[in-house]
């Protein structure tokens, strides 16, 4: 609806607005449409459109990105479908998610439920927990790898003063990927925390005294009560969590550059080195669009199944 | 249920609760605090490895108050790489390209909000598609693009990417919403455009949406990794988290200098966060409950 067909005043223009609704804009508004929408639209057709394209069109060929590029049609992707290295590479996602998410939503939740009471300094504590997600991932994924370091890291210092011989960590194949989990918990512990405090705060108080009232035990009134309630910003977390965890990169290109051995190779790194160790962009290319069909299906299927368990109101 | 019988148990528990109350909210504080701790400790390790002297940063037991403590690793730190302008380049890139983006995302959010026009839904659509775009998807054409336009290794391929933000538009068109047409209108019987509407009327309005994307952009353009290393080459043009991962592969085991440059590159971002903790936290909290 324009700003001059909204005022009261306008009777000569509203008989046409009734008959054809749709077009009540026409064109009219174009230069000022274009105005307002070029400097957007331009960027998103050039750095995000025309790649998107791109990517496709790679997709379907053999390219070293220098020599000519050649034709293979679906060639890449039916090759990534069966090869084992691409099988490797998911499988490490999903063990990275598989480890990441509870560890990082149970923290997370038991976070937000401790700290949504009174408490003396809690405004601080909650910025404490909430600096690592302002830090950037290379320095997390460093700091780790150093307080994780095998030979004279602090963690295994500490650890042997208590009589464990700790593992090496990231330069041991099992335990390579806990040690990127491990990284990766510690700096969104705080962001889920945050999420999850906002869903606790928007319960009304009512319901927990009504089942305190009715004797219900601090167990059931968290079951029943908080947990269905917190089910809208559980199912945020979720969905961003995996988007994310689909596309983990940074820390473990910093901390195990998807070693040792390949122990740690996820998509994303595999992605990255298929198109500048191996010049295969093509392959590359193909594979990326096999993540995204993935993070698709995923992020569809919950948005589909959150009906069985998510609350509203 | 029977209403007596819930009241006498609400009134036990409430003498054994206040029994225990004491020692459980101790043992809150406890964990909470040990908690704390924990995500502390990491930052004040960086800080005491980068000011211990290079031949006792690998010595077992640790050092907690290390002997000579200088600041040699930050001079190394400058001598690798040309630190300070890396520091400033992140600076500047986040600046330009927060700036960018929210010039960019208000004013097609107030196209798609309040300017009528053919196919407005079928193209909000299309903004919305590209925001699900992983970026892995995009860097390899992006790459090749840049390398056709002779552009790697620039400043302004590092900036491409970032003008425009799908995630902005959608983000400014929902507050944008949010603003009384009877605002809009009362600006015309004065005589304004639509230009003068989105700056005088609508921009001021939406200011705490503009801030909260502001932060996310500023965020995401000073933690980005992934895309400066696909596209930079030369120190000169590197940006912080890139700057690290370089000083870590030449300097693999010299973990006080690498120490220097994380600590470095901390410090910012922290004295922004200190200032600006409240409205961060808060912009993250608002973003879950839509």
């Amino acid at each position: 609806m324009s700003v001059r067909e909204a005022l009261p005043d306008a009777p000569p223009r509203a008989p046409v607005t009734h008959a054809r609704p749709k077009r009540r804009g026409g064109w009219r508004y174009a230069g000022t449409v274009a105005l307002f929408l070029l400097p957007s639209l331009v960027p998103l057709v050039l750095y995000t459109l025309i790649p998107m394209v791109g990517s496709f069109w790679t997709s379907l060929h053999e390219w070293d990105l220098i020599t000519e590029m050649r034709w293979v049609g679906l060639g890449n992707y039916v090759e990534l479908i069966g090869d084992p290295d691409t099988r490797a590479a998911f499988l490490h996602t999903l063990y990275f998610i598989a480890g990441y998410l509870p560890l990082v939503y149970l923290g997370g939740l038991g976070l937000a439920v401790l700290l949504n009471r009174a408490m003396p300094a809690r405004g601080l504590l909650r910025g404490v927990y909430f600096l690592p997600v302002i830090t950037s991932w290379v320095v997390v994924a460093l700091m780790w790898k150093w307080l994780l370091n095998p030979a004279s890291g602090i963690v295994n210092w500490a650890l042997g003063l208590v009589g464990v011989s700790g593992p090496g960590w990231w330069t041991d194949p099992d335990w390579a990927m806990p040690s990127i989990i491990l990284a990766s918990a510690w700096k969104d512990l705080g962001f889920v925390m945050i999420i999850l405090l906002a869903g606790l705060q928007a319960i009304p108080r009512e319901y927990q005294e009504a089942a305190m009232v009715d004797g219900a035990t601090a167990w059931r009134r968290f079951r029943h009560i908080t947990l269905p309630l917190l089910s809208p910003s559980t199912f945020f977390v979720v969905v961003i969590s995996l988007i994310n965890g689909f596309q983990v990169f940074d820390q473990v290109q910093i901390m195990t550059g998807g070693g040792p051995g390949g122990a740690t190779q996820v998509v994303v790194s595999q992605i990255y080195d298929l198109t500048f160790r191996y010049g295969r962009a093509g392959a590359a290319s193909a594979l990326s669009w096999l993540l995204f069909a993935l993070v698709l299906l995923v992020t569809i299927v919950q948005i589909r199944g959150q009906r069985r368990w998510v609350t509203y109101g | 249920m029977g209403e007596p019988r819930g009241r006498i148990r609400s009134e036990a528990r409430t003498s054994t609760r206040a029994l225990w109350a004491k020692p459980r909210r101790m043992a809150r504080y406890a964990v909470v605090g040990l908690g704390a701790l924990a995500m502390l400790f990491p930052f004040a390790w960086a800080v005491i490895t980068s000011i211990t002297p290079s031949d006792a940063v690998l010595s077992v037991p640790p050092d907690f108050t290390p002997e000579g403590a200088s600041l040699d690793a930050y001079g190394r730190l400058l001598e690798t790489l040309p630190f300070w302008r890396i520091v400033l380049n992140s600076a500047w890139i986040g600046a330009a390209s927060t700036t960018l983006q929210l010039v960019t995302s208000a004013m097609a959010a107030y196209a798609f909000a309040r300017l009528p026009f053919p196919g407005r839904g079928a193209l909000f659509a299309v903004y919305l598609a590209t925001l699900m775009m992983p970026l892995p998807v995009l860097v390899v054409p992006l790459f090749i693009e840049m390398r056709a336009f002779n552009l790697v290794d620039t400043y302004f391929a590092l900036l491409a990417p970032t003008i425009a933000s799908a995630f902005g538009v959608f983000l400014l068109r929902q507050a944008i919403n949010q603003v009384p047409r009877e605002f809009d209108e009362a600006a015309v019987l004065d005589g304004a455009g639509h230009f003068r509407i989105f700056l005088y009327v609508v921009l001021p309005l939406i200011r705490p949406a503009l801030a909260t994307f502001a932060i996310f952009g500023f965020m995401a353009s000073w933690n980005s990794y992934l895309w400066p290393l696909i596209i930079i080459k030369s120190p000169e043009f590197m940006t912080l988290p890139l700057g690290l991962a370089t000083l870590h592969g030449q300097f693999t085991t010299q973990w006080d200098v690498v120490m220097a440059g994380s600590v470095v590159s901390v410090v910012p971002i922290l004295i922004l966060y200190v200032f600006a903790q409240k409205h961060v936290i808060a912009s993250v909290a608002q973003s879950g409950l839509k």
